[in-house]
């Protein structure tokens, strides 16, 4: 039987999965903000199954704010690498280094 | 092995491969194309969860609108200049050893093991004569009714903020202002002049 804990095991997976993306990917904008998606997908998977679980519905409005304010992130997130591109010809993130931190 | 663990052990695996390939695929159209599949295969995980509601929203929301979005910027962006993947072998140790180690502290801390052991879904909504839809709306609408506001005020803020950061002032552009337009008076457009009449005869 599918348990708790299977689906928690599932969440840490590909939160794991998502944070070696981060280290790997290192250069492309696009690339990280999926895996910030990719990771808001395991912490909502998380929220679901415990809602599921322990027949709470606080958990599944939980995920539907993440959905909302992830929604906004990324519509943001697109304009400032849009922006980005059209000012630098570029989306390294080794070359934006502007302010020198 | 019944039908639904059976289920959940083909979506999983789906899932984990998709999310593999997002962050690892050299084209981002295919690592956005990867990540709609792990999306939709999510939403069919909650499904089994009995969160028709979420599943449904996360399809519309995130496959519907984000990714298209993702798939735009992509597509305004030239691929042939997005970074290459140097270093990608440097840092892929780091990377595998970072995660691993933190699966294994999560899955230990949460002891998994034992919550393994416990039960299955309860399905809350059913128990209380109502669809999945109906158990989270009567709960966003009284408990939640301020958060909800909240949202929409950020989704709007978002909106604008979005629109005015990709808002281009270009400086040799003929545009039309309306507003000029409109309170144009007659007098700025017309002017009338006096002149006498004059007739030949009488200059000869």
């Amino acid at each position: 039987m599918i348990t708790l804990g299977h689906y928690l095991v599932l969440a840490a997976i590909l939160f794991c999965v998502s944070i070696a993306g981060i280290f790997i990917n290192r250069k492309n904008v696009i690339i990280l903000l999926m895996a910030i998606e990719l990771m808001l997908l395991a912490v909502n998977m998380n929220f679901v199954a415990f809602s599921a679980f322990l027949g709470d519905p606080g958990g599944q409005i939980f995920v539907f704010f993440i959905l909302t304010v992830a929604a906004a992130e990324s519509a943001i997130g697109l304009a400032i690498l849009v922006l980005l591109f059209r000012n630098r010809a570029t989306i390294n993130v080794e070359e934006l280094d502007t302010m020198k931190g | 092995m019944p039908f639904e663990s059976l289920l959940f052990y083909f979506l999983a695996t789906v899932l984990v491969i998709a999310g593999m390939a997002v962050v690892t695929l050299r084209n981002p159209v295919h690592c956005a194309l990867a990540l709609v599949l792990t999306f939709f295969t999510c939403a069919c995980l909650w499904l089994l969860l009995r969160a028709e509601f979420l599943a449904i929203a996360l399809v519309l929301v995130y496959v519907g609108a984000v990714m298209v979005l993702f798939l735009f910027v992509v597509m305004m962006l030239d691929i042939k200049s997005l970074p290459g993947r140097e270093g990608f072998t440097t840092y892929l140790p780091v990377g595998l050893i970072v995660a691993g180690v933190m699966l294994a502290e999560l899955v230990v801390l949460m002891g998994a093991g034992k919550l393994m052991q416990g039960g299955g879904v309860q399905d809350a909504a059913k128990a209380q004569g109502l669809s999945n839809t109906e158990w989270i709306g009567r709960t966003l609408f009284s408990d939640y009714i301020l958060p909800f506001e909240i949202a929409a005020l950020i989704l709007t803020v978002a909106i604008v903020a979005a629109v005015a950061l990709t808002l281009r002032r270009r400086p040799n552009v003929r545009v039309q202002d309306p507003a000029k337009q409109a309170a144009v008076r007659s007098e700025d457009r017309l002017r009338l002049v006096d002149l006498p009449s004059a007739t030949r005869s009488k200059q000869a």
